[in-house]
């Protein structure tokens, strides 16, 4: 296995990297899998919109809740299981110019995530488990809702296991000299914290499915909710990582940014190793019988270690970008290199509004909601949902549909379709999403519950709660939309799209060096003048919300 | 470069702009965390997770010794109870109900039994928003002191089935 042999790469014609065609079928197989548990989910998001949004109040109750749980298995693990294996399919192969350890574990892998996510959906719409994705015992569904997660949660640890003996075979053979790209890195942080996530999983779903089998007794609730959350959140930081290493792909393809410091951006993903295992802890935060110590250490993931990871990337991710601009001598002011970007490339754009929507609002939240105490005044309200789909939605998908702007063309080798509307889709999804999470953001504060079929009731929420589900009934609707015309463009692309084997991809826009530019006229260490203004902005408002929130919990009753 | 391996020499300290990013975001970090720490001894509000296991059935008899020694009222065919102030008051949480009512006076203490009867329920109070997962098989204890008076609707906000949005419970505080 040692070199490549010409039969089994191709060398792209853009990059000029061998790409694996093993590696290359798999990142297709599951990137067309991804997009149609997308597109199935962005169906189910609209009905559930359209019914929390009073004025409409769609869907009857029993399908507003199995809608809901299709919703959040849909998008929440197929959708993003099935692209984090097309990334690390792609990380630990073309960059490192290796092939993929094995076609059949690759395909064994695939085929139960596919059977598994099939009985899941099945078994949901035939009303067998409104259990919501959480499936909190002692709420009970068919085995086969079980099942189908142990089948998804195992082929995605197949698909795991494949990358890390691709990353082993690649070292053994040497394909590469010296460290794996920071791309591949990231990846690796993704794929530990995975495996860390998916072993949850298979703790806590196996004696569920045994007990619904009617083999085993019932396993506590309480221990169910504790690691279920070991599973549940943890895998959002497999989102975060392979979000992150996404934006520095990006970064770099269209703009050219190199990481100021790759000790830097290497150790932030390595705190995110080490300290996100401790999150199950967020979500039981105001639940009987886990005390306040190990709350308080555990939310703060040992003193918000993996919070400062997100904070550096959060820096050197955008000031990475700006010295590229200023290098490339756009170096008028603060921001006269913001205007010069290339933002009609939509993988770029994409990626500048995840950073955005992740930073500002997603993790801001984040952060917020998940202190100990302040949880009491958030708990299962409505602002927990606004937070994660800044988080998974307006970051991580974002994310992801960005960089299918260049996997499409790059490895299935067909140009858009469609150019112009690529070019607005990520505006009209980020801004969208801003708007849902926002209003759901808002109503929550005002104490509107999540996963609440009709809060009128309960005869306490006013006009402004209306208000607010109606804005996120309306990003809602424009969200939906940009989802629909992303799913377009990739199916017409697949199927009409110009093929560009032979030439390079089509250009989206890269940033062109100016004439004359001078890369010494830059200072190495403090060029990044627009990024520092910026990160100051974002650090007062983070102070600003977080203590308000404290002062929103003292006006309550005092509780112990 | 991202996608590319690093050149040689990689491995160095954080200099300029990013070193001082980095003490800052640590400083911001610290500053969080002590802040929970801070709100545990000396905050008003805090939720330490107090619980004793119990059955269903052995709480539901608890609840009802408890609505047998304190009703005052009833609201919508559910008594209304109240407790001695510095007592005991008990809430069964159970499709699609709290049970029974409540009825505190304000700047009393008491402590408040949680427990579920079958499946998760949330005990949410509005219009305040203050909000606490209720599970079965354990008596989760809240030491809880009302500051203000008036009709409060306890509404479930944890999924418990078809009647989910229809679980409503009340305390008035005068
Ligand atoms: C396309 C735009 C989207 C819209 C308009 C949307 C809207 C909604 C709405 C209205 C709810 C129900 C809130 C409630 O009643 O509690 C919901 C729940 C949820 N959404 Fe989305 N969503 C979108 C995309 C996504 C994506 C891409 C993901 C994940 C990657 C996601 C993950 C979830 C999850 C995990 C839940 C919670 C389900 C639960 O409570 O069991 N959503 N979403
Ligand atoms: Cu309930
Ligand atoms: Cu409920």
């Amino acid at each position: 296995m040692a070199t490549n042999s010409t039969s089994e790469t191709r060398t792209c014609d853009t990059t000029g990297l061998p790409v694996c065609l093993t590696a290359q079928l798999f990142i297709k197989l599951s990137a067309v899998c991804a997009v149609v548990f997308l597109l199935l989910g962005g169906v189910a998001a609209i009905l559930l919109a359209l019914t929390r949004w009073q004025t409409i109040h769609l869907l009857p109750v029993d399908w507003f809740y199995r809608i809901l749980t299709f919703h959040g298995l849909n998008m929440l693990i197929f959708w993003i299981l099935f692209f984090e294996v097309a990334v690390l399919y792609f990380a630990c192969t073309v960059p490192l110019k290796a092939k993929l350890f094995s076609r059949k574990v690759a395909w064994v892998g695939f085929i139960m995530m596919l059977v598994g996510a099939v009985m899941v959906d099945y078994i949901i719409l035939k009303g067998k488990a409104d259990v919501l994705m959480t499936s909190y015992l002692p709420l009970l569904a068919h085995p086969a809702f079980y099942l189908g997660i142990i089948l998804v949660a195992v082929g995605t640890l197949i698909g795991v296991f494949n990358f890390f003996a691709t990353l082993y075979v690649a070292k053994r053979d040497k394909t590469y000299e010296g460290s794996v790209p920071l791309v591949t890195f990231g990846a690796t942080a993704a794929a530990i914290i995975a495996v860390v996530t998916l072993l949850h999983g298979a703790i806590v779903m196996i004696p569920t499915f045994t007990f619904a089998m009617g083999w085993t007794p019932e396993p506590d609730p309480m221990w169910y909710r504790t690691i279920w959350w070991g599973l549940g959140h943890q895998s959002q930081q497999v989102n975060v990582c392979a979000m992150v290493a996404i934006w520095y792909l990006v970064g770099y393809l269209a703009t050219g940014a190199k990481p100021i410091n790759e000790t830097v951006c290497r150790g932030a993903f390595v705190l995110y190793i080490l300290f996100i295992n401790l999150a199950s802890a967020h979500h039981l935060l105001v639940d009987p019988a886990v005390g306040a110590t190990w709350k308080i250490w555990n939310t703060s993931y040992a003193m918000y270690l993996a919070v400062l990871a997100s904070m550096i990337h959060g820096f050197t991710v955008p000031a990475s970008v700006e010295m590229a601009m200023r290098y490339k001598g756009y170096t008028k002011g603060l921001f006269g290199w913001v205007t010069k970007l290339p933002w009609r490339n939509p993988a770029f754009s994409a990626a500048v509004l995840s950073v955005v929507i992740f930073g500002f609002i997603g993790g801001i939240t984040g952060v917020t909601l998940g202190t100990q105490q302040i949880n009491i005044i958030a708990h299962n309200t409505l602002r927990i949902t606004g937070h994660f789909h800044a988080t998974v939605v307006g970051g991580t998908s974002l994310a992801f549909m960005g960089l299918t702007y260049y996997v499409i063309p790059l490895i299935f080798q067909r140009d858009f379709i469609g150019k112009g509307w690529a070019r607005i889709q990520p505006w009209l999804f980020g801004g969208g999403i801003l708007m849902v999470s926002l209003g759901m953001s808002f109503a929550g504060s005002l104490g509107v519950p999540r996963r609440d079929y009709d809060i009128e009731p309960a005869g306490v929420y006013g006009a402004s709660s209306h208000l607010f589900l109606g804005i996120m009934g309306v990003g809602a609707i424009i969200a939906v939309l940009a989802l629909l015309i992303f799913v377009l463009l990739c199916v017409g692309t697949l199927l009409f799209g110009k093929k560009n084997a032979g030439r390079p991809i089509y250009d989206w826009g890269t940033a062109v060096a100016l004439p004359g530019a001078d890369e010494s006229k830059v200072d190495a260490h403090w060029g990044m003048k627009g990024t520092i203004a910026l990160t100051a902005v974002f650090l007062m408002c983070f102070a600003v919300y977080y203590f308000a929130n404290w002062k929103a919990l003292a006006d309550v009753w005092p509780v112990q | 470069m991202s996608l590319t391996v690093p050149e040689k020499g990689w491995y160095k300290a954080p200099e300029g702009a990013e070193k001082l990013w980095i003490g800052l975001a640590l400083v911001w970090c610290m500053v969080m965390s002590v802040m929970m720490p801070y709100w545990h001894f000396r905050g008003k509000q805090n939720s330490r997770g107090e619980a004793y296991s119990v059955e269903p059935a052995a709480f539901m008899e608890r609840t009802m010794t408890f609505v047998e020694s304190g009703t005052v009222g009833d609201w919508n065919g559910i008594p209304i109870v109240e407790p001695p102030p510095g007592g005991e008051a008990y809430l069964a949480a159970r499709m699609w109900s709290w049970y029974p009512a409540l009825k505190l006076r304000k700047g009393e203490t008491y402590r408040l039994h949680l427990s579920a009867l079958d499946l998760n329920h949330g005990f949410s109070l509005q219009p305040l928003n203050m909000n606490f997962q209720v599970l079965p098989g354990y008596d989760h204890v809240l030491t809880i002191t009302p500051t203000s008076t008036g009709e409060f609707t306890i509404v479930c906000n944890e999924f418990c089935g078809i009647g989910h949005d229809k679980m409503i419970g009340k305390i008035f505080v005068e």
